[in-house]
């Protein structure tokens, strides 16, 4: 049984001007200890999914159908005090934009630590700073920077310390939003090859979100691709890589070209994202789409499986 | 791709050298007696060949961002020389500077910033024209307008030219900067990360878009940016910079294939692949970037370099050409020259 299992989430945002479709019937399994990578541009809805599955949408957000499987249970009836035994020790997550998501007037120390005796009230305070250590240790911090204030780290190292944080009360699932961007390359190399051994050495069950197909290609076993609010192309990341489907998926490998390859012109997708408040009728992809039919135009295609490994894809051409 | 490369280079740099001042308290600085300041960029010299892409690669804090500006003298050098078509720009006050600024144009890196929330497309479009007063009437102007928004491909001019920076998409945006850029018919452009800002499916096109125009023009273009991996796709030459320091230069494939300093190598080993079957991230050099107002003593990568021995604490590597057209700042490299 997958240990996180979305049944057609729908979530969708209030505005003044009607509901903005952020994600759209989403089905999603991430397995016990694999990695899941969703990838798609920004305003696809990415962050929305992660933001739904720990509940902590803002204010107009709101999860409108589906169901959200955590270990067999579901979370979207849970109200917040029950929910707040599942963040942190179920799934916890790190969220994007590191070098904001600190606290800049308290030491990360006793950040971690009040992290720690939040969840588990029962730990003394020198047994959470011992724990908290340990952590900043295993994500490859010097645990005597534990009484460092954020601004004394790097950007690199502010990246482990919300890692380490995140892992605190030793969750099953960790939702990672977009953990490289905005780092430089190698640093961002090095958190890449954190998450993967802390994914081994744990057993961690991941959601990786990324804009960055190469990223999740890194790390994850089974990959999402996201259009517009919806899942449009999903599964074996080996078998999508080599033989993308999808016309969005083959567009958005041709954007992004590796450094190894022989050099070419760079494909591109014409066009732009639709306005998630009024989605194009049909496929919401069919104004870009370069085959586009018409009966892209009139139904909204269903994700099916193709072949016999694991691959699905979402579109007419299939 | 470009090869009439004949006549001379189009910018030659040399020694040039940018310090900022940090503010210190009064009795610090009368106290230890001396100025500090971020060596921004501190010696480099390269040139850029007529018609010739060059991408000029480094992490944040290595000073790629200012040699851009340096060179369209958007910042003042402390010491070097910039020359543009052989003559010396580097301490033309920015009067004299007024007739070049014809020929060379930037490109800026966020196209919510770098326009006007105030002005409308055509004002944005058309304010380089109007200072140079290159156009004799205002029909003219608005000819010119029409004409590099087609270029752009914002179609139909009319749709765009009444509208303001907000009504626009981040690719319409960066459209726009681009057609002011190009609107003069520069000989030069400097963009400087044009599309990071950008989404990843129209990347792609805005990076074409910029090099149709340059290449239908013969302009010669310096690519700033962090992007190894799209840098290879686009540029002619690649300059590799770290702290201040050029570190390796030459022809594209060259340093992609056969890099040969131990940051280039590094920097490429960082670079993620778009293949899951390669998931290797096997060695990333540790640490990260040094501060630029204390930089390591002699080569300044040493303190991250797997293969420093003690000469790279001491001396700093001079860049010399160990092969035809490739430069390398490092002292593994730094066979005797039988001259």
């Amino acid at each position: 049984m997958p240990i996180l299992q979305l049944d057609n989430l729908t979530t969708n945002y209030h505005t003044a001007r009607g509901w903005v479709r952020a994600a759209e019937n989403v089905n999603l399994e991430l397995e016990k200890g694999k990695a899941l990578g969703l990838v798609g541009e920004s305003g696809c809805g990415k962050t929305t999914i992660a933001l739904s599955i720990l509940k902590i949408l803002p204010a107009g957000g709101r999860i409108r159908g589906g169901k959200i499987l955590f270990d067999g249970q579901d979370l979207v009836p849970l109200n917040d005090k029950e929910m707040r035994k599942i963040r942190w020790k179920g799934i916890s997550i790190v969220f994007q934009g590191s070098m904001n998501a600190l606290n800049p007037v308290f030491k990360v120390g006793g950040q971690i630590v009040e992290a720690i005796r939040l969840h588990e009230p029962d730990v003394s305070k020198s047994d959470a700073y011992k724990r908290a250590e340990a952590l900043l240790e295993m994500v490859g911090v010097e645990p005597s920077r534990v009484n460092n204030y954020p601004h004394e780290f790097s950007g690199g190292m502010r990246q482990r310390a919300l890692i380490a944080m995140a892992l605190a009360a030793n969750p099953k699932v960790l939702v990672a939003d977009e953990p490289g961007t905005a780092l430089d390359v190698i640093v961002q190399a090095q958190v890449l090859q954190l998450m993967r051994s802390l994914k081994e050495k744990l057993g961690l069950s991941m959601l990786m979100i990324s804009h960055d197909l190469s990223i999740v290609a890194e790390v994850c076993e089974r990959i999402a691709i996201m259009y517009a609010g919806k899942v449009v192309e999903y599964g074996d990341i080996d078998a999508i890589f080599k033989e993308p489907l999808h016309p969005y998926t083959q567009g958005l490998l041709g954007a992004f070209p590796g450094i190894t390859e022989q050099r070419k012109k760079l494909i591109s997708i014409p066009g732009q994202p639709p306005d998630l408040l009024n989605p194009p009728k049909g496929c919401r992809f069919n104004p870009r789409c370069p085959y586009a039919m018409d009966v892209c135009k009139e139904k909204d295609p269903q994700l099916e499986k193709v072949g016999s490994g694991d691959h699905y894809v979402s579109c007419f051409l299939y | 791709m470009t090869s009439a490369l004949s006549d001379g280079p189009i910018i030659e740099v040399e020694g040039l050298k940018k310090y900022f001042p940090i503010k210190r308290g009064f009795f610090t600085t009368v106290i230890s007696g001396e100025s500090v300041s971020v060596k921004a960029v501190d010696d480099i010299s390269f040139f850029i060949k007529k018609g010739e892409v060059l991408g000029l690669v480094g992490e944040s804090g290595s000073g790629k961002t200012t040699t851009g500006r340096l060179i369209v003298r958007l910042a003042d050098p402390t010491e070097g020389r910039i020359r543009y078509k052989g003559k010396d720009i580097s301490k033309l006050s920015s009067r004299e500077m007024k007739p070049l600024r014809k020929e060379m144009q930037i490109v800026f890196q966020d196209p919510f910033e770098s326009l006007d929330p105030r002005m409308i497309i055509k004002d944005i479009v058309a304010e380089p024209v109007h200072i140079q007063k290159v156009a004799k009437t205002e029909a003219e102007v608005e000819e010119r307008v029409k004409q590099i928004l087609r270029e752009v491909e914002l179609v139909p001019p009319e749709e765009f030219m009444y509208r303001f920076p907000h009504e626009l998409s981040g690719g319409q945006r960066q459209r726009v900067a681009i057609a002011r850029a190009f609107i003069l018919d520069p000989e030069f452009i400097v963009a400087d990360e044009p599309v990071s800002m950008l989404d990843v499916s129209i990347r792609a096109e805005i990076l074409n878009l910029m090099l149709s125009l340059v290449q239908r023009r013969g302009s010669s273009f310096l690519y700033i940016t962090h992007d190894l991996a799209l840098s290879r796709h686009i540029c002619d030459r690649i300059a590799v910079m770290y702290l201040g320091k050029l570190v390796e230069l030459g022809e594209t494939d060259t340093v992609i294939r056969k890099p040969l300093h131990p940051y280039t190598q590094a920097l490429i080993a960082a670079v993620p692949v778009p293949d899951p079957s390669s998931k290797r991230i096997g060695e990333v050099i540790s640490g990260e970037i040094p501060s630029p107002i204390n930089p390591p003593s002699g080569c300044r990568f040493h303190t991250r370099c797997p293969y420093a021995h003690t000469r790279c604490a001491e001396e700093d590597p001079p860049l010399i050409e160990v092969e035809k057209d490739h430069w390398v700042a490092c002292h593994l490299v730094d066979i005797p020259q039988n001259s």
